[in-house]
């Protein structure tokens, strides 16, 4: 198997994906109190080494100090009763802080669905019909309140976007909530964080936070049904797509094809990655991906297609499926 | 019986007088023999069965310590490709498993049965074939276990096994089965040994070694022991329900039929959270001996360090929800959870500084083997000790859960609180057997390991933080990810050669010199297990007045080897034990316990050869096992337990006549039946917990509208059979009591069908109603008591079985009553829990209506 996995190639945006460079205010609260966490942790156990040092092959003074009763009950039960209620008060009023903030206008709604292995990202109320429906990646606009209304699809995930706010699992028959807010533009990756089967590994998302006004235009495009073929290779890649029976599995909003079993691909060819944050997405990736499924993400729920399309069948569902933008 | 002076009393004369009668200690040579050749695995003495516990329990670390290094090779860069997802997903469920279930728990348990009679100065522990029986179920059971890796079969799906990724549409090979039923007989042997480990502690200590003059690490493994008993029912019911949800789809997890994944979950954490003060409260058991010994001072503030012991194993049962921060579980509940998670350390800090203080007050120690290991402790566990409390915090946790830095912090508590007081304890101990370990040897294998671990470890809080998840067989490059995680990779063998020279050590230089004595006293160490010890333990029992006998009475181990202590030779001609007084430890009676048998090993075959069989679908055969299980099991019974009087009362010494057997409330059988029972129980009230969270999680209706429920007239046959097989238990307990032997034949003949009745009327009531246990969760959760029912029905038709050969055979009679007393409580037990699921099943629903 060759290396997998993107970050390998050129590309405009980031890797994002630490904890400690938040994107958004709720990732900075829990930023600040990991600091706090480390530095009083580190100062704890720097002076608790240094105590055993002293009992070890301290004066004979500092010893007796350390070897009574009296110092277990101060230093195992009053220090860290006093220290732990005071981190208690703390970190509920961050949690306190995560959970009420105050809420500006109602929040943007979208929905997660965890499914083996990729993510399926709906924005309820976008279209007439219901909505918008993309997958692995999540567009929001800075500044705004969105609300992640996520659920699982068949076995448990969990949807963790470090840089935004911490993981909230996908619990099957049940759905969750997490709030949160980018408060400056930005490219960052999620990953699913709870071991979901085979290619648990290579499950991962990009969140795009976008200026109010450039979320709008991505909601207008995408509000569009899939284009036209404009050339006849085109035209020969959308025959390609129905003679494989592509639309058993995906759907392609405008055309015939409704199939909700795999990610749609109305505007596929706008996305990121491909495979969920395994791939760059171009016309050469989408061909090898289509052709190679199984090599490249053994156990994913798409068949490989060499065996079914030869190398001119490919080129053209690439070029038709990448002009999908 | 009561002697004119207390013999335990400090100014009474030595219990026995010089010289000793000729032959003493060579009739207990005679007794306590080893059998060696082809009859060794019929042995028994808890010294090699311990010797053989550790050793097994060590093969499983090593072995699953190369599973590690194979996934350390893999993470070494990014995108490698030296294993693939599978066999990589295959290796981390199997490592997180066998550290978990064969090599930590079982390592405790070992360490416990080694070391536990000659620290309370016992012969033996009260039931010596149970142990045996543990062990071989364990070692069958663990081999079989790691075999299945060797054909692609092992589980794949984690250590916790969470539904639905296992149930049956997600995992349709039987590699979740490898798992659920190999781990099930794990938790029989883990059972079986915390009732052997909890009796022993309470019944077998030296004569007036009192509660609060008991060693720090018995303490340690009466709480440990306590906990299996409370925590594994919750994993033994979650392996049952999985098991039958794969194998018959009853739909617990399954949310589309009305069961919910969450309740896993909760059964799983309530037992996978005390799980690991399991693991860690033997191994702080073992530094509050060593330590103590190494400054040649007691333990500043036992008293102290004994009440954080219990009051860990308490608060250890009150966090589990600290693994479900991100579920979504509601923010009140998470702070509780989380001020709980804070509690637990008020008792382990005590500890550590109890610690510090001991060593500030004895003699300032030399960096030796033992003490190396516990200086490493100490930094790696109050290191982990301290991320653990960083993710109590909830708001941190929703970032680091499931990601490297929980590895990070599981691996610092584990290792620094498991591993290395356990090496510390291996090179402490090892002169008990027969010689020291290298020193050499020891100071390279600590060096390596400290270094390798914190190598391999430290750098991945960074990594969890930069964002890498756990459970990933590969991860992309460009997320900083890669210098940590190919430091983690050089850290993992340095750590591994570490655990070599460990391994070549024992190898060299391990040796068991039964009857040579032991090494001697070479740390001068204050507690029992240091007297000249052999099969038989000491070759009398030693009076005991404090908590280090050996620095108190310099002249103990002259007066002991002498012969001058209790019960210097055998009153029965068999192998033989003091049984003392649960407290104040004064002697009760002397208790005659089995020595080498084939029965019990033929038995542990058998029940593995039922779960394995059963594994890989070989249903027949699998019953034949299980048939040959419980024959050898009945066989065992007939041979090694309930010998009756064997001879009048005997004297022990100092004028202490005490009889040879004994039956009620003060036999170590009944004790240990009570034990059962509450282990027992605890799965009852996980079956009331299922029923009522699945009932919390319907609201549409429990049982649903629709449901097809029996007639009021069969649970109604059903607790008239079950009352009145009680009843005539009753009355026949009643007339044994008053001298009336004949009454037991016909009582046990008319209540097993009346307890069959009441077992097989509810059963026929469900299933004529129409009622199926695969429509709905609550026809499963009702299914599910009855399954548990029909279990403890079956035992209790063998049981009475049993009972009316003895009788028969005229080995029950109002004196010699151990296995009536035994049955009976079980029976009594089987009725009440029947009743109790009739009124969850039939009256609850109703009441809510």
């Amino acid at each position: 198997m060759s290396a997998v996995g993107p970050g390998t190639g050129d590309r405009a945006w980031g890797d994002a994906q630490s904890v400690l460079e938040p994107l958004g205010p709720e990732a900075e609260l829990i930023a600040d109190l990991t600091w706090v966490l480390f530095i009083g942790g580190g100062i704890i156990f720097l002076a608790t080494m240094l105590l055993l040092a002293v009992a070890i092959r301290g004066g004979d003074g500092p010893r007796r100090i350390l070897g009574s009763r009296r110092f277990i009950l101060w230093a195992g039960v009053a220090f860290p009763v006093v220290v732990l209620s005071a981190l208690l008060v703390g970190t509920l009023r961050v949690s306190a802080a995560l959970d009420n903030r105050p809420m500006g206008a109602e929040p943007l709604k979208i929905e997660v669905i965890g499914r083996q292995f990729w993510w399926e990202v709906r924005y309820p109320g976008t279209l007439p019909s219901g909505g918008i429906v993309t997958a692995n990646e999540i567009h929001i606009p800075v500044g705004r309140e969105v609300e992640l209304r996520v659920s699982a699809g068949d076995v448990y995930h969990s949807l963790w976007i470090p840089t935004l706010h911490g993981k909230i699992d996908m619990v099957p028959g049940r759905t969750n909530t997490l709030r949160l807010r980018a408060a400056r533009p930005g490219v960052v990756r999620g990953q699913c964080t709870e071991f979901c089967g085979a290619q648990h590994a290579l499950m991962a998302f990009y969140v795009v936070a976008e200026t109010p006004d450039g979320y709008e235009r991505w909601l207008e495009r995408h509000r569009l049904p899939a284009a036209e073929p404009v050339d006849e290779f085109l035209a020969t890649g959308r025959k390609v797509f129905a003679a494989a029976g592509c639309g058993g599995c995906h759907a392609v909003r405008g055309t015939e094809w409704d199939a909700r079993i795999g990610p749609d691909l109305t505007h596929v060819g706008s996305r990121l990655s491909l495979a969920a944050g395994t791939l760059d997405n171009h016309r050469g990736t989408l061909g090898g991906w289509i052709a190679g499924v199984q090599d490249l993400k053994p156990g994913a729920n798409m068949p490989s297609y060499n065996a079914v399309l030869d190398g001119r069948e490919l080129r053209a569902v690439s070029a038709w499926l990448e002009s999908l933008r | 019986m009561t002697p004119p002076a207390d013999p335990l009393s400090p100014d009474a004369p030595l219990p026995n007088p010089l010289p000793r009668p000729e032959g003493e200690v060579e009739k207990l040579k005679e007794i306590w023999k080893t059998p060696f050749g082809w009859r060794f695995p019929t042995v028994v003495n808890n010294n090699w069965i311990g010797v053989l516990y550790v050793g097994t329990a060590l093969l499983f670390f090593v072995l699953a310590g190369i599973l590690a290094l194979v996934m350390r090779l893999q993470l070494a860069v990014p995108g490698n490709a030296i294993l693939d997802h599978e066999t990589y997903n295959q290796f981390f469920t199997t490592h997180g498993t066998i550290m978990m279930f064969l090599f930590a728990v079982p390592a405790m348990e070992a360490m416990g049965v080694y070391l536990l009679p000659a620290m309370l100065a016992a012969r033996d522990l009260p039931f010596p074939r149970l142990s045996a029986y543990a062990y071989w179920a364990y070692l069958i059971g663990g081999l079989f276990f790691f075999g299945s890796l060797f054909f692609g079969l092992a589980p794949n799906t984690g250590w916790y096994m969470y539904p639905p990724l296992t149930s049956k549409p997600y995992s349709p090979g039987i590699n979740a089965d490898f798992w659920l039923l190999g781990i099930g007989f794990i938790e029989i042997s883990a059972i079986a040994g915390a009732i052997e480990i909890i009796v022993g502690i309470l019944r077998n200590r030296a004569p007036g070694m009192t509660l609060a003059r008991m060693p720090l690490f018995c303490w340690a493994m009466l709480v440990f022991a306590a906990m299996i008993v409370f925590a594994f029912p919750a994993i033994i019911w979650a392996t049952i329900l999985l098991e039958l949800e794969r194998a018959f789809d009853w739909p617990f997890f399954l949310p589309d039929r009305g069961g919910d994944p969450l309740l896993w979950q909760h059964l799983f954490w309530f037992f996978g959270h005390p799980e690991v003060y399991i693991i860690f409260l033997p191994a702080a058991g073992m530094v509050s001996m060593i330590i103590p010994t190494m400054a040649r001072t007691p333990l500043v503030g036992y008293g102290l360090v004994a009440m954080a012991l219990v009051a860990t194993g308490f608060l250890s049962f009150g966090l589990w929800v600290h693994h479900m921060y991100t579920t979504g579980i509601p923010q009140l509940s998470l702070s509780f959870f989380s001020s709980a998670s804070f509690a637990v350390t008020v008792p382990t800090g005590v500890q550590v500084f109890a610690w510090l203080a001991t060593l500030a007050v004895g003699r300032r120690v030399t960096l030796n083997v033992p003490t190396l290991y516990m200086l490493g402790f100490l930094f790696i566990f109050v290191l982990g000790g301290l991320t653990g409390v960083m993710v109590a915090v909830v708001p941190f946790d929703w970032q680091a859960h499931d990601t490297y830095f929980i590895v990070a912090h599981l691996h610092y508590v584990l290792i620094g609180g498991m591993v290395f007081p356990l090496l510390g304890a291996l090179y402490y101990w090892a002169p008990t057997a027969g010689r020291k370990l290298s020193d050499r040897l020891g100071r390279w294998s600590f060096w390596l390991l400290f270094g390798g671990i914190n190598l391999t470890f430290f750098p991945m809080h960074l990594s969890g933080l930069r964002g890498m998840p756990r459970r990933v067989y590969t991860y992309p490059s460009g997320m900083g990810l890669e210098w940590p995680n190919l430091i983690s990779s050089i850290g993992a063998f340095v750590a591994a050669v570490g655990v070599a020279c460990v391994v070549v050590d024992l190898l060299r230089n391990f040796r068991m010199e039964t009857g040579g004595g032991g090494g001697g006293n070479p740390w001068s160490a204050g507690t029992l297990e240091w007297l000249p010890n052999d099969t038989y333990a000491a070759r009398s029992i030693p009076r005991v007045h404090g908590r280090e006998p050996l620095w108190e009475n310099p002249r103990l181990t002259e007066e002991v080897e002498q012969g001058r202590h209790f019960l210097p030779g055998t009153v029965t001609g068999r192998r033989e034990t003091i049984v003392t007084s649960p407290v104040a430890a004064v002697p009760q009676y002397v208790q005659v316990i089995p020595g080498p048998s084939w029965a019990h090993v033929v038995a542990a075959a058998g029940t593995a050869g039922l779960f394995t069989m059963l594994t890989i679908q070989l249903v027949w055969l699998a019953l034949a096992f299980g048939a040959l299980a419980v024959l050898a099991t009945l066989w065992w019974l007939w041979t090694g337990t309930d010998y009756g009087p064997l001879r009048d009362d005997a004297e022990i010494g100092g004028g202490l006549r005490v009889p040879v057997y004994l039956a009620g409330p003060d036999s170590t059988a009944w004790w240990a039946m009570i034990v059962l029972l509450l282990v027992d129980g605890t799965v009852f009230a996980c079956l009331l917990f299922t029923h009522g969270f699945l009932w919390l999680v319907n609201p549409e209706g429990w049982p649903p509208p629709g449901t097809p429920l029996p007639h009021a007239v069969w649970p109604l046959f059903s607790a008239m059979g079950y009352t009145g097989s009680a009843v005539l238990l009753w009355l026949a307990d009643r007339a044994l009591g008053h001298g009336r032997a004949g009454v037991i034949l016909p009582a046990v003949l008319l209540a097993l069908p009346l307890l069959l009745l009441g077992f097989g009327a509810d059963l026929w009531g469900y299933w004529s109603a129409g009622l199926r246990p695969t429509t709905h969760s609550f026809a499963s959760s009702v299914y599910a008591n009855l399954f548990w029912q029909g279990l403890h029905a079956a035992i209790v038709f063998v049981m009475a079985l049993y009972l009316a050969a003895r009788r028969l055979a005229g080995m029950v009679d109002p004196v010699r009553r151990v296995t009536f007393d035994c049955v009976r409580l079980f029976w009594l037990y089987a009725a009440t829990q029947g009743l109790a699921g009739l009124v969850l099943t039939h009256l609850v629903p109703h009441a809510l209506r």
